[in-house]
C-alpha cells in the first residue's frame, strides 16, 4: 500500500508540473493562432487604431511572455484574474458554469457507467445471443450518430412529439432542484447514449479476451457457474482496460460536452471555453483549460492506481 | 440654397427604409406579461460597454435599457429619441440636438446636456477604443448651448443624425465628463435585474419610464441560444414566445406550426463575394465583368436563401432605399456574355479561387459550390476553398484574394458607400477606385437638394454594378418569428430583425 | 480441421458484417461508374422529392442524394481507414514501447499523453489547424493526432498487465530484444481490446469529421462527406424530416456492420472454443 501511496503522491507532483506545462502550451498556442482579444471583440468592423487603443487599455501590448509570466504569479497567488473581455472576475465567471458542468456530468456518468458495466458483462456473459446482438446494435447505433443528431432526435421524441421534458435546459441559478434536475434529464441522457457504447464494448471485449485463460478453464471444470465465473474471476483481471476506457469517458463528459450544451442551451463550461477562445479571452482559456486539464490528470492517476491495485503484478513489480 | 429644418427632415424621413412586410395582426397594445426571447446571438464577451457591442443580442438589450438621441421609425424615419428636436446649419456643418426635459436615468439621477456629451465623447479621441469611433471621426467640435448638444463638422454631413440612432452611442449618466455603464443603468424603458453573458438576461419595467406608449411587458428574458434548431424547437413548443435568425431551411415548416407566425423582414442585410481589385485576374474589369454574369442570382437566393430574399444588382443599396435605381437593368446569369467579357479580356478561360466559411454567412461555402457550378458553363474555372471559422475576419477577408463577405448593411446610402466602397474607406475590401465615383460621394453627401442627390446615387449604382469588384447576388431577409401570444403593431421597423429590435419596447403580450 | 471449424463457426451476425462491409467496400471502389450523376453536378432544386430520376431525391443545393451519397461513401471510407490507420501506428507502437520498457521512457510517454489530453480538443485542433491548414491529409494528421492519445493508453494500461506476465519475464532473461517482446510476447495477448477498439475508432472518424464541421474545418467543397452531410440537414429533424437520416443511417449501418466483424476476430482472437 506504501508503495501506492508514493506513487499517488509522485504522480500528484507530475501532475502539478504537468499542469504547469499545459498552461504554457496553452497560453502560446492561443497566443499563436491569429488574432487577439482586441481585434475578436471589435469584430469585423475593427479600425487598426480603434484595435490598438483596446488592446493598450487590455494590457496585449506587452510581450507574451511577461503577461504568462503575470498571470502565473497571480495563479500561484490563488487569484485567476479577471477576463479580457469583460473585465469581470473571471472566479465568479467560472464557478456557476462548473458546478453546472458537474451537475450534468454526475448525473450521466451516475446512469451510463452501471448501465455499461452491466450491459457489457451480460453481453460478454450471454455472447451472441439474440440479446448480445440488440445491445450491440442498439449501442453502436447511438455511437455512430453525431452528438447533436442524439439530441435533436431525444428533442423530436420528448419535448416535440411528448410534451415531456422542456427542450432548453438553460438553468439558472435560483432554480430548485427539482427544476434544475428535469431540464438535465435531456443533455444528461443524449451523454449517456453518447459514453455508454464505448464502455460496454470494451468491458464485453475485456471479460471476452480472458475467458480463454487456463485459470478460467480451470473454474469451469470446478463446476462454477458462468456468471460466477465471469463476476468472480474474469472481471477483476478486466479491470486495467475496463477502468482506462471508463477515466476517457468520465473526463469527456465533463470536458467535451460543449456539442451537447449547444444543443440544449446548457450554460456550462464548455461554451465558455468556446466563446472565450473565440475571443481569445486568455485568462479565461487558462482558467477552464486548467480546470479540465486537473480533471484529465485526476482521472487517469485514478484509473492507473486502480489498474495496479487490480493487478498484483504491478503491485509488487520485481 | 436656402434651407429650413422641416425640409431637411422631410428629406431624411424619405431617406428611410420602408418595411416590406407589415404584421397580419391589428391589435392595440396590452401592458402586462413576461415574455422569453430565444436569440442566435451573445456570448461571454458581452458587456456594458458601448465601445464594444457587437451583436443583436446586445443590441436588443441596450434598446432595453437605454436610449439614444434618435431613433429609426418603424416607418423607416428618423425621429427624435433623447433629442426631442435637432436642426443643421445651411451647409449641413453645424448640427444642434435639443435635449428632452424630465428624463431620469434608473438611479434617479436626472438626464443632463452633459450626460449625452461624454457619451458621445466616449467614442471620440486618439485614445478610444470604440467600434464606432470613425463614425464621430468628422466631429471637430462638441459642445454644450443650455439645452442644446452642438456638433460641429469638418464637413457638411446631411444624414448626420441618423448617426445617433445607432445603439453604440447609447447615453449613460456621467460624472466629471466620464460615463459610467458598470451598472448597465440608462433611461430606457427596463431595468436590468440580472446578466449573465453568453446565457440571459432579466428586464423588468421602468414604471418611471418617459415615454407614455412603449415599454409594454412587465418582464423579458432575452436567452442567447445559438443553436438555430434549439431557437426552433423552443419556439414550436412554447418554452420561448420569440425567437430570431430562423434558418431559411426550416421557414416553411416553422410557418405552418400552429400558434406560430413567421416574421420576414427585406432589409439591408447582403452577402457580397469581394475581389481584390488590384490583383489579377480582378483588375481587369472584363474579368468582373465575366465573373458577375457567371452566377446564378436567383439559384443562390431559392436555396441559400430558401427563397426568403432577393437578387442583388452588383451594388450594395437595397430596394427599400430611397435612393435605389430602378431604371438600373437586373443582371442575369449569362453564359454567352461572361464569355464575350473574357474574350474582351483577352482570355478563352480563367481560373480562381473563391475563399469561403460559414463564419462569412451562413451557407457561403455552399454558395460558393453553386457559384462554382454555374460559372463552369462561362469558362471559369472556380475552385472553392473552405476556410475555418476561427480567424476568417482577420486572415482571409481582405486577405485573400476573393472571398465571401456579409454586410449587414447601413440605414442610408452616403453611410454604405462610405464604409465599403470609398477608395480611402478602410473596409473597401475589393480594394477599389474609381474617381468619378469618390467625387459623387462627396458631393452627394453634403448636397441638400433631393433631387440632385439622387441622381447623383443613381449614378453610383451604376458605377459600383458595372466597374466595382464585388459581386452582390443577393439580399437577405430577416427571418424570426413570435407566438400568437406576442402582438406586435402593424408596420414594424426593417432597420434590422425584430422590428429594428426594438421590439423590447414596441411589442407586447397579448 | 481448423478450416472446417472456421467455416461451420461464422456466426450470422458477421457474416452479415463481412457483406455489409465488402458492398460497402466495393461501392466506393465503384463510385465513379456507378453514380448516376457527378459528384457536384446540380441536378435540379433543393430537397426534390424520391423519383425515378432521383432514387434519394436531392439536397439543399439540388444535387442528387444518391450520388452524393456515393461519393461520401468513397471519400468518408477512404479518409477514415487512412486515418485509423496512423492513429494505430503511432498509438499501438508507442503504448507497447512504454508498456514494454516501462522505467522512464514509460513516465514521460504517459505524461505527454496526459499533457495532450488535457488540452481541450478545440484548442489543441485549432493549433494543428494553424500549423497544417486545412487540406486532406492535415484533416487526417489532426484527427490521428488526437486519436492516437487514446488509443496509446489503452494499449499503455492493457499491455503493462501482460508485460509482467512470467512469460515476458522469460522472454527477457532468454535475452530477447525489444521488438521481439513486444510483437511477440505482449501484442498477440492484447489484440481483443485493441481490435474492438480498432472497429470503434474507425468509426468515430466519421464524426470525427463533422464535429471538425463545426469549426468549419472538413472536406472541402464540392467533395461529398457523411459527416457533413448528417450536420447540413440536422436542422430538419424536429420537424420529422428523414432527409437527415439517410447518410446517418449509412453511418450506423457501417458502424455496426464493422463491429460485428470485430466482435468475430474478438472471438477468434480470444482463443475461445465454445
Amino acid at each position: 500500500m506504501k508503495s501506492i501511496l508514493k506513487l499517488v503522491a509522485m504522480r500528484l507532483g507530475l501532475g502539478l508540473i504537468g499542469l504547469l506545462i499545459v498552461s504554457f502550451g496553452i497560453f502560446f498556442a492561443v497566443e499563436a493562432l491569429p488574432g487577439d482579444a482586441a481585434e475578436a471583440i471589435l469584430g469585423q468592423s475593427a479600425e487598426p487604431e480603434t484595435v490598438a487603443a483596446l488592446r493598450k487599455e487590455m494590457n496585449l501590448d506587452r510581450p507574451a511572455l511577461v503577461r504568462y509570466g503575470d498571470w502565473l504569479i497571480h495563479v500561484v497567488q490563488g487569484d485567476l484574474g479577471r477576463s479580457v473581455a469583460t473585465g469581470r472576475d473571471i472566479s465568479v465567471l467560472i464557478v456557476p458554469r462548473f458546478s453546472n458542468t458537474l451537475f450534468l456530468a454526475v448525473t450521466a456518468a451516475a446512469i451510463s457507467v452501471p448501465v455499461a458495466l452491466v450491459l457489457g458483462m451480460a453481453a460478454a456473459l450471454w455472447r451472441y445471443s439474440t440479446f448480445d446482438r440488440a445491445v450491440t446494435v442498439g449501442t453502436l447505433t447511438s455511437v455512430a450518430l453525431p452528438e447533436f443528431f442524439i439530441g435533436y432526435v431525444l428533442i423530436f421524441i420528448f419535448s416535440v412529439k411528448l410534451a415531456v421534458f422542456p427542450s432548453l435546459s438553460s438553468i439558472a441559478p435560483d432554480m430548485g432542484m427539482g427544476e434544475r434536475l428535469l431540464r438535465t434529464i435531456l443533455p444528461a441522457f443524449s451523454l449517456v447514449l453518447v459514453v455508454v457504447a464505448h464502455m460496454m464494448r470494451m468491458t464485453r471485449a475485456a471479460i471476452i479476451n480472458l475467458l480463454a485463460a487456463p485459470y478460467i478453464e480451470m473454474a469451469r471444470l470446478k463446476g462454477m457457474s458462468n456468471a460466477r465465473v465471469i463476476f468472480r474471476h474474469a472481471l477483476p483481471n478486466a479491470v486495467a482496460p475496463i477502468v482506462t476506457v471508463v477515466a476517457l469517458n468520465l473526463a469527456y463528459l465533463i470536458t467535451g460536452v460543449v456539442v451537447v450544451e449547444v444543443v440544449f442551451v446548457y450554460p456550462g463550461l464548455g461554451q465558455l471555453l468556446v466563446d472565450s477562445v473565440a475571443s481569445r479571452d486568455l485568462p479565461v482559456v487558462q482558467a477552464s483549460c486548467l480546470i479540465f486539464a486537473a480533471a484529465y490528470i485526476l482521472l487517469n492517476l485514478t484509473a492507473d492506481v486502480v489498474a495496479i491495485v487490480s493487478n498484483p503484478r504491478l503491485l509488487h513489480p520485481r | 440654397m436656402q434651407m429650413n429644418r422641416r425640409t431637411l427632415l422631410q428629406g431624411a424621413a424619405a431617406l428611410g427604409l420602408l418595411p416590406v412586410l407589415p404584421t397580419a395582426a391589428k391589435a392595440t397594445p396590452n401592458a402586462g406579461g413576461h415574455v422569453r426571447v430565444a436569440m442566435g446571438h451573445g456570448g461571454t464577451s458581452d458587456s456594458y460597454d458601448p465601445a464594444t457591442y457587437a451583436n443583436n443580442y446586445i443590441q436588443a438589450q441596450t434598446y432595453g435599457r437605454n436610449n439614444m438621441l434618435t431613433e429609426i421609425a418603424p416607418d423607416g424615419s428618423l425621429r427624435g429619441e433623447l433629442a426631442e428636436n435637432y436642426e443643421a446649419s445651411e451647409d449641413a456643418k453645424t448640427w444642434r440636438f435639443r435635449l428632452r426635459k424630465g428624463v431620469t436615468f434608473h438611479n434617479g439621477k436626472s438626464l443632463s446636456v452633459d450626460d449625452v456629451i461624454a457619451s458621445i465623447n466616449y467614442h471620440r479621441g486618439e485614445d478610444s477604443k470604440s467600434a464606432v469611433k470613425s463614425l464621430v471621426a468628422p466631429v471637430v467640435d462638441l459642445r454644450a448651448d443650455g439645452d442644446w448638444v452642438v456638433f460641429e463638422l469638418e464637413s457638411g454631413n446631411a444624414d448626420f443624425p441618423y448617426l445617433f440612432a445607432d445603439y453604440h452611442f447609447s447615453v449613460f449618466p456621467a460624472e466629471d465628463g466620464k460615463i459610467d455603464f458598470s451598472q448597465g443603468v440608462g433611461t430606457g424603458g427596463y431595468k436590468i435585474k440580472a446578466f449573465e453573458p453568453g446565457v440571459r438576461t432579466e428586464l423588468v419595467r421602468n414604471p418611471d419610464y418617459w415615454k407614455s406608449d412603449a415599454a409594454f411587458f412587465d418582464e423579458i428574458e432575452l436567452l442567447t441560444v445559438l443553436d438555430a434548431t434549439a431557437r426552433v424547437t423552443a419556439l414550436t413548443t412554447g418554452e420561448v414566445d420569440i425567437a430570431d435568425k430562423i434558418d431559411p431551411k426550416t421557414g416553411g415548416l416553422v410557418a405552418r406550426s400552429p400558434g406560430v407566425t413567421l416574421m420576414e423582414t427585406a432589409g439591408t442585410q447582403h452577402f457580397t463575394f469581394a475581389m481584390d481589385t488590384r490583383q489579377a485576374p480582378f483588375n481587369d474589369v472584363n474579368v468582373r465583368q465575366a465573373l458577375k454574369y457567371g452566377i446564378n442570382r436567383q439559384e443562390l437566393v431559392d436555396k441559400i436563401l430558401s427563397g426568403y430574399g432577393t437578387v442583388g444588382n452588383d451594388h450594395p443599396i437595397s430596394r427599400s432605399n430611397v435612393f435605389f435605381n430602378h431604371d438600373l437593368e437586373q443582371r442575369e446569369y449569362d453564359p454567352d456574355r461572361a464569355k464575350y467579357h473574357l474574350q474582351q479580356a483577352g482570355l478563352d478561360s480563367v481560373s480562381v479561387e473563391l475563399h469561403a466559411a460559414d463564419a462569412a454567412f451562413t451557407g457561403a461555402v455552399d454558395a460558393a459550390t453553386l457559384y462554382r457550378e454555374s460559372a463552369a458553363a462561362c469558362g471559369i474555372d472556380i475552385g472553392v476553398v473552405r476556410e475555418p471559422n476561427d480567424g476568417y475576419w482577420k486572415n482571409v477577408w481582405m486577405q485573400k484574394p476573393w472571398t465571401a463577405v456579409y454586410w449587414s448593411g447601413r440605414p442610408t446610402a452616403d453611410w454604405m458607400f462610405t464604409t465599403a466602397y470609398a477608395a480611402d474607406a478602410k473596409f473597401n475590401d475589393s480594394f477599389w477606385g474609381n474617381e468619378r465615383f469618390n467625387q459623387l460621394l462627396s458631393a452627394a453627401r453634403a448636397e441638400l437638394d433631393q433631387t440632385k442627390r439622387t441622381e447623383m446615387y443613381h449614378e453610383m449604382q451604376a458605377i459600383v454594378r458595372d466597374d466595382g469588384g464585388v459581386v452582390i447576388p443577393m439580399f437577405a431577409n430577416y427571418i424570426s418569428a413570435r407566438r400568437d401570444t406576442v402582438g406586435a403593431p402593424e408596420t414594424v421597423g426593417s432597420n434590422f430583425d425584430l422590428d429594428g429590435l426594438r421590439f423590447v419596447e414596441r411589442w407586447w403580450k397579448t | 480441421m481448423i478450416s472446417t471449424l472456421f467455416r461451420a463457426k461464422i456466426p450470422k451476425t458477421a457474416l452479415f458484417g463481412l457483406v455489409v462491409v465488402s458492398v460497402y467496400a466495393l461501392l466506393a471502389v465503384a463510385t465513379p461508374w456507378i453514380a448516376p450523376f457527378r459528384e457536384s453536378e446540380v441536378v435540379g432544386g433543393a430537397y426534390m422529392p424520391w423519383s425515378a430520376l432521383h432514387v434519394l431525391g436531392t439536397d439543399n443545393l439540388g444535387r442528387d442524394m444518391l450520388t452524393r451519397i456515393l461519393y461520401g461513401g468513397r471519400n468518408t471510407l477512404g479518409i477514415a481507414f487512412t486515418a485509423t490507420m496512423i492513429t494505430f501506428l503511432i498509438g499501438m507502437w508507442l503504448g507497447l514501447l512504454a508498456a514494454v520498457t516501462g522505467g522512464w521512457i514509460d513516465q514521460m510517454l504517459a505524461r505527454i499523453v496526459d499533457m495532450m489530453m488535457s488540452v481541450p480538443q478545440l484548442i489543441f485542433k485549432l493549433f494543428l489547424l494553424s500549423l497544417f491548414g486545412t487540406s486532406i491529409p492535415a484533416l487526417i494528421l489532426i484527427i490521428a493526432a488526437v486519436d492516437s492519445t487514446r488509443v496509446f493508453r489503452l494499449v499503455r494500461a492493457t499491455a503493462s498487465g501482460v508485460a509482467v506476465m512470467e512469460y515476458v519475464e522469460v522472454a527477457r532473461l532468454r535475452g530477447e530484444g525489444l521488438a521481439w517482446i513486444m510483437i511477440r510476447e505482449v501484442l498477440p495477448n492484447i489484440t481483443a481490446p485493441l481490435i474492438a477498439e480498432f472497429g470503434l475508432r474507425f468509426c468515430f472518424v466519421f464524426l470525427a469529421i463533422s464535429a471538425l464541421s463545426f469549426l468549419g474545418l472538413g472536406i472541402q467543397p464540392p467533395m461529398a462527406d457523411w459527416g457533413s452531410m448528417v450536420r447540413d440537414n440536422a436542422t430538419l429533424i424536429t420537424f420529422g424530416d428523414i432527409t437527415p437520416l439517410i447518410p446517418a443511417a449509412a453511418i450506423a449501418l457501417l458502424t455496426v456492420s464493422v463491429n460485428f466483424v470485430v466482435d468475430w476476430m474478438l472471438h477468434r482472437a480470444s482463443g475461445m472454443k465454445d
